[in-house]
This record gives C-alpha cells, structure tokens and sequence, in this order.
C-alpha cells in the first residue's frame, strides 16, 4: 500500500477549476518531483495535501487514512505532514533553535533536551553549525531556507512538501538549498518536490509529475521525461528552458 | 425601579420632542456646531497644506519651529488651548474674543497642526525614485511635483482628512465649555423649560444629542472608510 | 503674575493631577481589556458577537466623550441609574478608549502574514496555540507605538471630566478665574500642568514608534 494516496482530487476556486480529477500515488522514500507552467495548479496541489485548502471532491490518504476536509484533528494530520513555502516563513520573533523548537514541544510535547540535540545535529548537517542562536533578520536568503527544511524535518514527519523553495532566492543561495535536499533524498525521506530547476528535477527524481491547467498529462521517469516527453505540451514546456545559438 | 416604570419615563421623556419647535431648536443649535467645525476643517486645510509642505523644507530652523508647535498642539487638550484662548487672550491682550471665534481659532490652529503632519507624510511617502524617474523622462521639478507628487499624495490625503472631519466635529462639542449657545445649551435650555412638567425629558434630550453627533459624525466615517478602500484597490 | 497666589494654588493643581491620572489609569486598563476582546471577537469573526462589537466601535468612534458624559450623568438617573461622577468619567472612558484600542490591536494583527500562520498550522499547532505563540508576540510589539498615542489621547480627553463635577485640573482653573480672577495665573498653571504629564508620554510614543522602525527583533 502506497504511504500517500491522492484519488480523484478536484479544487476549485468560486467558478475556476484549478485542479481537475488529480490521482496519484507515493510511495515510502519516493521522491516525486512536480512540474508544469505557472498557474498550472502545482503549488494549489501541495496546499491541498496539507490541508490549507480544502477540496471539492475526491480523497486524500495519508497512511490509509482520510486526511482530505478534515476539520477537527487537522493539526494532528499536519504533524506528520512538512511543509517548506517558497517564501521562507521563520517566525521572525523566534531565534532559530525556538523557530525549530516550536513544533515538537508546544505541538507534539516531546522531551526539550532530545530535540535540541536533534535539532542541532540538523543544523550542522545542513552547514548552519553556528546560527542557532541568531535570528532570522540576521540570515541570508538560503539560510533561512535551510533552517524552514530542518524545522519542518524535526517534526519527523512521513512526507515532506517543498513548494518552489528556492524561488524567492538569489542565484548563488540556490545550490546551497538544493543540496540540503539531494541529501535528504539520499537518506530516503519521502518527498514532494515542486520545482523550476529542470537540472535538479532530473538528478533528484524518481518520478516526474507533469501538471497542465489541472490535470496530469505525464507521470514517468525523470529519463523519459526530459529526454523523450511523451505529449506535446510537455515538449514544449521543456523548450523554456534551452536556448538556440542564433549569432553565428 | 420596576422595568415597566422606566419604559414610561422614556417614553413620556420623548414627548419633549412633539411639542413646539424643541426638535427644531435642537437641530438649530447642531448647526451652529457643524458650522464651526465646517469653518475650522476648511481654514485647517489650507493652512495645514502650507504648514505641510513647510516642513518639508530643509532648514533647521524651519523643522525646530515647527516641531514645537506641532508637539505644543498635540499635547495640550482643545479644551485648555480653548480656555487659553477664551480668558488668556482676553486678559493679557485685551481682545475680547466671543466664544465662536475663540472657537474658530483654536480649532484652526490645533487643525492645521494635525493636517500639517498628514500633509508632510504624505508627501514624504512618495519614493525617492519617482522623483528620479520624473527627472530621466526630463520632467521640470514644478512639472514633477504637479504630474506625480501631487495625484499620489492626494489619493492618501482625501480619506485622512475625512478623518479629521470627524474628529474636529467630535471636538467642537467642546464649545459649550465658552458660552457658544449650541447643541447642548439649547438641550439644557428644553430640559429646564420642561422641569416641571416632564421632569425625566434629560433622558430624550441627551439621548437625541447623542444620536445626532452619531450620525453626523457616522457619515464622514463611511465616507472615509468608502474612499481609502477604493484607494487600495 | 501673582506668586505668591501661585505657590498657594500649586497644591490644588497637584490634587486635581492626581486624581485626573487616577481615573485615567483604571480608564486606560479598562480600555485596553475591551480593545483587546473586541479585537479578538472581530479577528475570529465571532458570529453574533461581531455585530454587536461593530455597533459599538461606531458608536463609540463617532460620539465625543463629552456627550457620553453628559448621556451618563445626567439623564441615567431618570431610569434609576445613578452613577457618581467619577464612575461615569471611568466608564465614559472606557467606553471611548476600548474602539480605540481595538483598532490598534486589530490592525497589529492583521500584520502578521497569513504565511506565518499556516507555516504554525505546518508545525502542527492548534489554533489557540498559533495565537499565543507566533500571532499574539508579533502583533503585541507592532501595537505598542499606537497603544502609547492612545494613551496620550484618552489624558487629553480627560478635560471635560469637570463637567460631571469631577475636581479635575479644568475644574480647579475655572474656579479660581471665577472666583478671584487669577486667570493669567490660573491659565498658566493649568497649561504648566498638562505640558508635565503629557510630554514624557508623547516623547514616550515618539520613542516607541523610531525603535518599532528602526529596529527588529534580534538586535537587543
């Protein structure tokens, strides 16, 4: 059985459809990268796995659970469920160690003392040894970014959703983040990945998503994909992203 | 007292209201507030547009001189810059001022005080490039200032000074304090016309009163509120 | 300038200012509990208890507190409510100070990002707890400079209190140009007197609000 089942999913907002009949599944330790034009409905699709949005019909299954317009207990849900946002969303009165702290102890009540240690360790493996203390107006871009992911991972949660994470970035904190994230894939964490950076789709994917105006028109290999897409649209999706010498 | 008793002391207090011209009077002396206020919002504009773009001048002393009277207007309660005025100027200058024009003063004064310092940040709101960009497309600064400064600044000003409409009718209920015959004297005048025969009237009186500034002040709010969110959008 | 009639009168004028401050400190802390309610009940769209606070922000907003006043004092006792003076100038403002402070506090909510909330629902957290953690501290130190010119607002609008026959400093000056003609002296002292407890608020207000734009949080 899949870790994630997403079955039939449609979103609208008022009149506009902007997901239409999306079914999909993860499984453990699959990374899944997602792409498409913007406006297609990827980041819309990601809000609805973690309940920011609800849904106007089909199911969403976490575990072989509905997790899909809960109400209740949706915090419990969203606990096993990390989410990064393209904008880095610190809390800006927190230092960085409360910002990572937050969750696990006011939310999941764990042990202060274990979490630090673990949080810590996080912060070193993602290069920020040094930043627990500081706060996020005193850090870069990509830096805040990373302290988001290890935030969201410290909640050790089954699946982890990166929207557009290094979009707001400049061009040099790119890799930093995007190598944070090869790691993770690495150690086999379960991930959703909506990216712009074709190259990186290609190297971190097992399977690549391709969204047009709220439908999937190709699920297949990261090789497949970029190499020989099956549909037209894909193709010339694809084309924004090479250039033609036209000098001679 | 039982319920049922109160509901007939209100009601017969409002039968104040269906005799004579009381009605009639009382909206007479509402007049004479929102004239005063009318008369100080349109001197505080002007004057407050001036002392506005004053002090964005660059000059030390011109900033110093109008900080402290922007501080001393801010600070000091209407009512005593109003009794300042009424017996202050009276006494130690030997103008005898009446109790409206002491009124139109301070509120102008303390006004232009208060649409200065939204005069000033508006103006001081508009970013520095589009001043820069006025000058690339070779805008002169008489040109720049009516062409770009101006429709911005006036787009944030119109809902804010609609604001200080409503707080300067607000403060003109202050007038009573200096023997202008208004609103609340001429209340006062029914309530004690009718001492004997509709003792509990104060009830209707101030309750009217109390209505009426609502309203008045109610519409300048709406309007307000109408205006600065079509400025948003 | 008389001198020695002023060395005689400071004492009133220290009375009055005592007691102005007095009932203006239960006003304030009265209004701040109201702003901070309503504000709540108008951020969560409280159904019913919306309404009811949106009528009373209008009215409060859009009535001097000298009519209020007036409303309290002299027409409630006709229906058995007789309030003494000092209770109808501390209800009177709290009644004006609560829509004033709910504005401050409801617009310091609303500038906390709809992201920094759902990044708190990401974590898992309840709403109570988003509330106290990540919305209320933000939302409490943006409010500051707008709490302190409320302030500095509702000590001004304590000058009518003399109306309701409260000894306050409006009252102490009337007498005395009334019933010696000490006005240059009268006037001075009362001017003298809301200059002092008025500018350390206003200087106060002024520093809340560079250091609310100057500064951010991690520079301490």
């Amino acid at each position: 059985m899949a870790l994630l089942e997403v079955q039939h999913l449609r979103k609208s907002f008022d009149e506009h459809e902007v997901l239409k009949d999306i079914s999909f599944s993860v499984e453990k330790g699959e990374v899944i990268v997602i792409v498409g034009p913007s406006g297609c409905g990827k980041s819309t699709l990601l809000r609805c796995i973690n309940g920011l949005e609800s849904i106007q019909g089909g199911t969403i299954l976490l575990d072989d659970e509905v997790i899909s317009n809960r109400t209740k207990d949706m915090h419990l849900i969203r606990q096993k469920v990390g989410m990064v946002f393209q904008s880095y969303d610190l809390f800006p009165h927190m230092n960085v160690l409360n910002n990572i702290l937050l969750g696990p102890l006011k939310a999941q009540k764990r042990n202060r003392a274990k979490v630090e240690k673990e949080a810590l360790e996080w912060l070193e493996r993602v290069g920020l040894p040094d930043k627990a203390h500081s706060y996020p107006r005193q850090l870069s871009g990509g830096q805040k970014q990373r302290v988001a992911i290890v935030r969201a991972l410290c909640m050790h949660p089954e699946v982890m959703l990166f929207d557009e994470v290094t979009a707001a970035l400049d061009p040099e904190m790119v890799r930093e983040v995007l190598d944070v994230l090869m790691n993770l894939a690495e150690d086999g964490k379960t991930m959703l990945i909506v990216t712009h950076h074709m190259e990186f789709a290609r190297a971190v994917a097992d399977k690549v998503i391709f969204l047009d105006s709220g439908l999937i028109v190709e699920e297949t290999t990261p090789a497949q994909f970029f190499n020989h897409p099956a549909s037209e649209r894909g193709r010339k999706f694809l084309q924004n992203f090479t250039f033609e010498i036209r000098k001679k | 007292m039982l319920s049922s008793e109160i509901l007939d002391a209100v009601s017969t207090s409002f039968s104040v209201f269906f005799q004579g011209k009381n009605f009639i009077r009382l909206l007479m002396g509402l007049w004479v507030t929102i004239s005063i206020a009318a008369v100080s919002v349109v001197l505080s504009i002007f004057f407050g547009t001036i002392f506005g773009m004053i002090m964005t001048i660059k000059n030390r002393v011109v900033r110093i001189l109008s900080k402290i009277y922007l501080e001393f207007m801010r600070i000091m309660p209407q009512l005593v810059l109003l009794f300042l005025a009424y017996y202050g100027l009276t006494r130690s200058l030997g103008i005898s001022l009446s109790g409206e024009t002491a009124s139109i003063l301070v509120f102008t004064l303390w006004g232009t005080a208060e649409m200065g310092d939204l005069v000033r940040g508006a103006l001081q709101s508009v970013p520095r490039h589009q001043y820069e960009s006025g000058m690339a497309i070779g805008l002169t600064n008489r040109q720049i200032f009516c062409h770009i400064v101006l429709p911005q600044t006036l787009r944030l000003l119109v809902p804010m000074s609609m604001n200080l409409v409503t707080r300067m009718i607000k403060t003109t209920s202050l007038v009573v304090f200096v023997g202008v015959i208004e609103v609340v004297k001429i209340g006062q005048q029914i309530i004690e016309g009718n001492r004997l025969k509709v003792p509990t009237c104060s009830i209707a009186v101030y309750a009217v009163i109390f209505f009426m500034y609502f309203f008045v002040c109610w519409v300048f709010s709406l309007l307000a509120n109408i205006l600065e969110k079509r400025q948003k959008e | 300038m008389d001198f020695t009639f002023i060395k005689q009168v400071i004492p009133l004028y220290t009375e009055a200012a005592w007691l102005t401050m007095h009932i203006a400190l239960i006003g304030i802390l009265l209004s701040l509990i109201v702003g901070l309610i309503c504000a709540l009940i108008l951020y969560y769209r409280i159904p019913v208890l919306r309404t009811i606070t949106s009528c009373y922000i209008e009215l409060s907003r859009n009535t001097p507190l000298l009519i209020q006043l007036f409303f309290l004092y002299f027409a409630l006792p006709n229906v058995g409510i007789k309030l003494s003076g000092v209770q109808c100038c501390i209800i009177g403002l709290t009644f004006l100070g609560g829509s004033y402070m709910e504005e401050t506090f409801r617009s310091a909510l609303d500038t906390v990002g709809k992201v920094q909330i759902e990044s708190g629902q990401c974590i898992g957290l309840t709403r109570a707890q988003i509330m106290r953690y990540i919305v209320l501290p933000q939302a409490v130190s943006v409010s500051i400079p707008g709490f302190c010119a409320n302030v500095m607002f509702l000590i001004k609008e304590t000058s009518v209190f003399s109306i309701v026959a409260v000894a306050d400093l409006m009252y102490v000056a009337k007498d005395l140009i009334g019933l010696y003609y000490k006005t240059d002296e009268a006037l001075l002292l009362l001017a003298l007197s809301y200059f002092i407890l008025l500018l350390p608020v206003s200087m106060l207000a002024s520093y809340a609000e560079r250091r609310l734009r100057y500064a951010q949080f991690g520079n301490t």
